[in-house]
């Protein structure tokens, strides 16, 4: 006789129950990016919206600032580091190769023995790990999930590169997710697209660098151009469905939150969805620059913090990158 | 099929819209670096809307041979469908 298995049912509903980043100290310049690279702070503003950036110091690490941001996260929550039953770190820039950072965090939180586990989808990595986050309470396999994104780019970042040097830089952000009475994820929109694959990339793989005479730190590269247009345009087609799927238009839309990439991608997005003025569009990336993986829950807790949105606002993310890898849901703000 | 001027003049309209160029200053033998101040970025805005304006397809690779108006308008006058 074939063994029958149970299964576990799960929350109807689920929501964001907190959202919290970490910035780290160090404020760049573009004049000091400048020092590397043949530009000018009137060429980095006019093509990327960036004034400034942060990036990380030595002691602020990928552990550090995706525990700073998540124990704020889960006093924001009201959720005790206990109640956690999996960690999600999202991260391109944690040296380590393995094992993942998020048994470090976990650990640290005080969540152990909580499932903890790193993925790579770059910059769409934290909308990946809210819509896994959301599905895990759904299914009953967790009923409280940290989702974390967290970069430290400027150690994979060459400060030659004319088309990188500027704009990338460090951060954390965290979200709580957990059951609700009403929901506050939408379904997710995602993919990837291999056929660009070498459009953003590590220059080389570990092991080409083992094999050349000079091993070098393998940086990152992008084709601006092309990723910008996909980015622009493909994406505000992503977005639309996310809206389909969720049931709701733009009209319903308080907060748009794309990955802060560039303000220009921002920018064009925005007109392309046709965003009524009434719609709060995250620009943290002036003075942020783009991290990656943390740009949207950097982006939508300063925009709570500022006061500029507010708990229940009915929010889009959209997060695009190396991959090509997207994914985009409509939330309810915490 | 939009004739020469017609082209022209829908591509001026397109670039006043993404760059702030007044329409009659886009003439086809402006540079849209060098005369026009159309930044690599705002060229990628041009071209995908042209593309929807006109109904061609413009390849990334393409773009970057498109130096003067005038070259984005024989491209599009020759790839436009019948």
């Amino acid at each position: 006789m074939t063994a029958a298995i149970s299964t576990v049912t799960g929350a109807a509903h689920t929501a964001i129950l907190g959202i919290a980043g970490y910035r780290p100290s160090r404020v760049v310049s573009n004049e000091e990016i400048c020092q590397h690279i043949d530009s000018t702070d009137e060429w980095i503003r006019t093509r990327s919206g960036i004034v400034e950036r942060r990036w990380a110091e030595p002691h602020e690490t990928v552990q550090m600032m995706s525990v700073a941001s998540a124990r704020k996260a889960l006093e924001r929550a009201d959720i005790d580091p206990a109640q956690i039953d999996c960690i999600i770190v999202a991260t391109v820039s944690h040296l380590m190769q393995t094992p993942a950072v998020a048994s470090l965090v976990a650990e640290e939180l005080g969540s152990t023995p909580a499932a903890a586990f790193d993925i790579s989808a770059a910059c769409a990595g934290f909308c990946h790990g809210v819509s896994l986050a959301a599905d895990m309470v759904r299914s009953g396999t967790a009923k409280y999930v940290l989702a974390i994104g967290v970069e430290r780019l400027s150690d994979i970042t060459d400060p030659t590169d004319r088309g990188t040097a500027f704009i990338f830089a460090d951060g954390a952000g965290s979200a709580v997710i957990g059951p609700a009475d009403t929901e506050g994820i939408g379904p997710v929109v995602w993919g990837a697209d291999g056929s660009k694959y070498d459009l953003i990339r590590q220059k080389e793989s570990w092991a080409d660098v083992l094999q050349s005479d000079k091993p070098e730190m393998p940086t990152l590269r992008m084709d601006g151009n092309p990723v910008f247009r996909w980015a622009s345009y493909e994406m505000a087609k992503i977005a639309r469905e996310a809206l389909d799927r969720a049931g709701v238009t733009v009209d319903d839309l308080d907060v748009f939150v794309p990955h802060q990439a560039n303000m220009r991608i921002v920018d064009a997005m925005a007109r392309a969805l046709k965003l009524p003025e009434s719609v709060v569009v995250a620009r943290d990336i002036a003075y942020q620059g783009n991290t990656s993986a943390a740009s949207i829950p950097l982006a939508a807790a300063a925009l709570l913090e500022s006061g500029e949105a507010k708990s229940g606002d009915c929010a889009l993310f959209i997060a695009f990158g190396a991959g090509l890898a997207y994914a985009a849901q409509v939330v309810l703000l915490p | 099929m939009a004739s020469t001027e017609e082209i022209r003049s829908g591509l001026a309209d397109i670039v006043n819209e993404v760059a702030g160029i007044p329409a009659d200053e886009v003439q086809l033998d402006k540079s849209f670096t060098d005369d026009l101040d159309v930044d690599s970025l705002s060229m990628v805005e041009v071209v995908v809307a042209a593309e929807e304006n006109f109904g061609v397809k413009i390849p990334d690779d393409e773009v970057k041979n498109l130096h003067t108006v005038g070259d984005a308008v024989a491209f599009i006058e020759s790839n436009q469908s019948t």
